[in-house]
């Protein structure tokens, strides 16, 4: 079987939920490209995750275009993560949050030597904003901040 | 995701985006993607199986060494199960959407306790 199709249906469960029609970004010009400057046993990694991630202790994500982000130490004990999310059944990500934020594999790959090391933060968010412009001028440029800062060499990018 | 994709990567990072739903990040069309088609919820794999979350990632991040083209996308060779009977559910109702609300949710009341006791609205790693 195919893999599924989500535009469709999506679209459909707001238009029962009687949302406004949600307008799908589509990009037809050739992405940007930033090519990788050494191996990945030598790069730092980021990460950013909209999988509603956070940790007890801080605020939770509401569902309603919530473009706030935390940060999660990335020496944190992954017992204490906590998962909110309006667009996907929690449970396994709730037993397990590597499913949607893969820190104890990510940490593994380093001990390994896969990768050269981990930033000193990840970042979660909730995603499912509505305006795309958003989006692109308001979180996305801030999370790029926060990568740079963080002296990064690539980013693995996590959505639900 | 992809918008902060195409952001980063202008911005000179290298980013790999992990999809389930491969349609959607065909349409935004990010620099590097890397498709599991699993069900949503689980990007990075399945729960309590490390060594297969593992594999998925080591699979995913080589694209970041292999791939040359802007746009591509690999297609990751784990299945979630023999029969695929996820799907019948998926291609029925789509994701699990509920209603948005606007102020947090938790995941339980022991957390929004904690929160509340010690993540004031200042506290920059509590919000940001």
């Amino acid at each position: 079987m195919g893999p599924v199709d989500y535009i469709p249906r999506i679209r459909d469960n707001y238009a029962r939920l009687g949302y406004k029609t949600y307008n799908w970004v589509v990009n037809a010009d050739t992405p940007p490209w930033a090519p990788l400057r050494k191996p990945l046993s030598q790069c730092r990694l980021g990460v950013a995750a909209s999988g509603g991630i956070y940790v007890a202790g801080q605020v939770a994500f509401h569902y309603k275009d919530d473009t706030s982000f935390r940060e999660i130490p990335t020496d944190v004990d992954t017992k204490e993560l906590r998962a909110t999310h309006f667009a996907y059944d929690l449970s396994d990500a709730r037993t397990d949050p590597n499913v949607v934020f893969p820190i104890d594999t990510l940490r593994r790959l380093v001990r390994e030597g896969f990768l050269g090391g981990l930033a000193s933060r990840f970042h979660t968010f909730m995603g499912g904003i509505y305006s795309s412009r958003r989006v692109s001028e308001d979180l996305a440029p801030r999370l790029t901040a926060r990568f740079l800062e963080d002296g990064v060499d690539a980013v693995l990018l996590v959505p639900v | 995701m992809g918008l902060v994709a195409r952001h980063a990567e202008t911005a000179g990072i290298p980013t790999l985006c992990m999809t389930s739903a491969r349609d959607i990040t065909r349409a935004v069309n990010p620099p590097r993607a890397a498709f599991l088609d699993f069900p949503l919820g689980h990007t990075t794999g399945k729960p309590h199986e490390p060594d297969l979350q593992r594999r998925i990632l080591v699979e995913a991040l080589s694209s970041f060494e292999t791939m040359t083209s802007p746009g591509s996308m690999k297609e990751l060779p784990f299945r979630w199960s023999e029969d695929e009977e996820w799907k019948a559910k998926a291609f029925a109702e789509g994701d699990d959407r509920v209603p948005r609300h606007d102020t947090p949710q938790y995941q339980s009341g022991e957390d929004r306790r904690r929160a509340e006791e010690g993540g004031s609205p200042s506290c920059p790693v509590c919000r940001s």
